[in-house]
């Protein structure tokens, strides 16, 4: 079965979806993240959804779960490129992605990882105090 | 209000929903619908898609383009499946008898200009809605 590559960068793991998910395809690539925050101890991930035309209500809980278990396995996930028509059209769908970040662009980011590793570095140091 | 093409497009497996949002984009670029109308009848027909094979047991789905006086795009989800007891219900936001965030059928309905569903238990259930250029 086709699989949706899961590039490792450092911290974090970078994943841009490029096809047109069908629903087990976005199942697995939910199941393949989980496994390898694990396996690799990232501490961030980042979703670039850029060329995704839609984001339907399953495609919107996916994400959502993925947020909700990296956090668990302490890594923060942003969802970047977001279309604008992708946008207006989850909100008149009813999808608020709850536990989401987003951000405008990969840059963008991978800055708000990075802000967001290191201030929780800063806050587990200044427990140890 | 004139037909100007009908096609039916099979939606009985999973991967027929790609199909189907696939086929969507391409008639509704060729109508000329904005980009965010396309990207909204396609959103809804890929709900009403998964709807249609997961609950319905699959079925299909009617393309139509209309023109005159206006142009539109209308799409007709068909199944044989067990029908909807309380369509008021379904259609609730949250509301599923599955595991989805039963956005589906309300969502739809917001996305588009007209919405219409006939369904009864026993006799299958046929979602039709419209997009105006
Ligand atoms: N084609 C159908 N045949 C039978 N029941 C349906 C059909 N489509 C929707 N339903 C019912 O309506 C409910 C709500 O659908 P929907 O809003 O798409 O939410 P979800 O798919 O998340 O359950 C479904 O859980 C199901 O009980
Ligand atoms: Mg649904």
């Amino acid at each position: 079965m086709e699989k949706i590559p899961i590039l490792k960068m450092g911290d974090f793991l970078l994943v841009t979806i490029q096809v047109d998910m069908h629903d087990r395809l976005a199942l697995a690539l939910q199941d393949d993240l989980t496994r390898t925050i694990s396996q690799t101890e990232a501490h961030g991930v980042l979703i670039d959804i850029s060329t995704l035309e839609i984001v339907d209500s399953f495609i919107g809980r996916m994400l959502s779960n993925i947020a909700a278990m990296s956090r668990v396995l302490d890594a923060e996930t942003v969802v970047v490129g977001m279309q604008p028509a992708v946008a207006i059209t989850l909100v008149e769908l009813g999808l608020s992605l709850p536990g989401v970040r987003t951000a405008l662009n990969v840059d963008a980011g991978m800055e708000l990882l990075r802000a967001s590793v290191k201030a929780t570095k800063e806050m587990y140091g200044s427990r140890l105090h | 209000m004139a037909v100007v093409s009908t096609e039916n497009v099979p939606v009985k497996t999973e991967p027929d929903v790609v199909t189907v949002r696939r086929r969507v984009r391409e008639v509704s670029s060729q109508l000329g619908l904005s980009l965010v109308d396309q990207t909204k009848i396609i959103t809804a027909a890929s709900e009403l898609a998964r709807n249609t094979i997961i609950y319905g047991g699959g079925g299909s789905m009617q393309v139509q383009t209309l023109n005159g006086p206006r142009v539109g795009l209308r799409l007709t989800f068909e199944d044989n499946g067990p029908g909807i007891p309380d369509v008021d219900l379904a259609l609730r936001d949250g509301f599923t008898t599955g595991s989805g965030l039963g956005l589906g059928l309300g969502g739809s309905k917001r996305l588009v200009n007209e919405f219409e569903i006939f369904s009864k238990p026993g006799a299958g259930t046929r979602i039709t809605i419209t997009r105006w250029k």
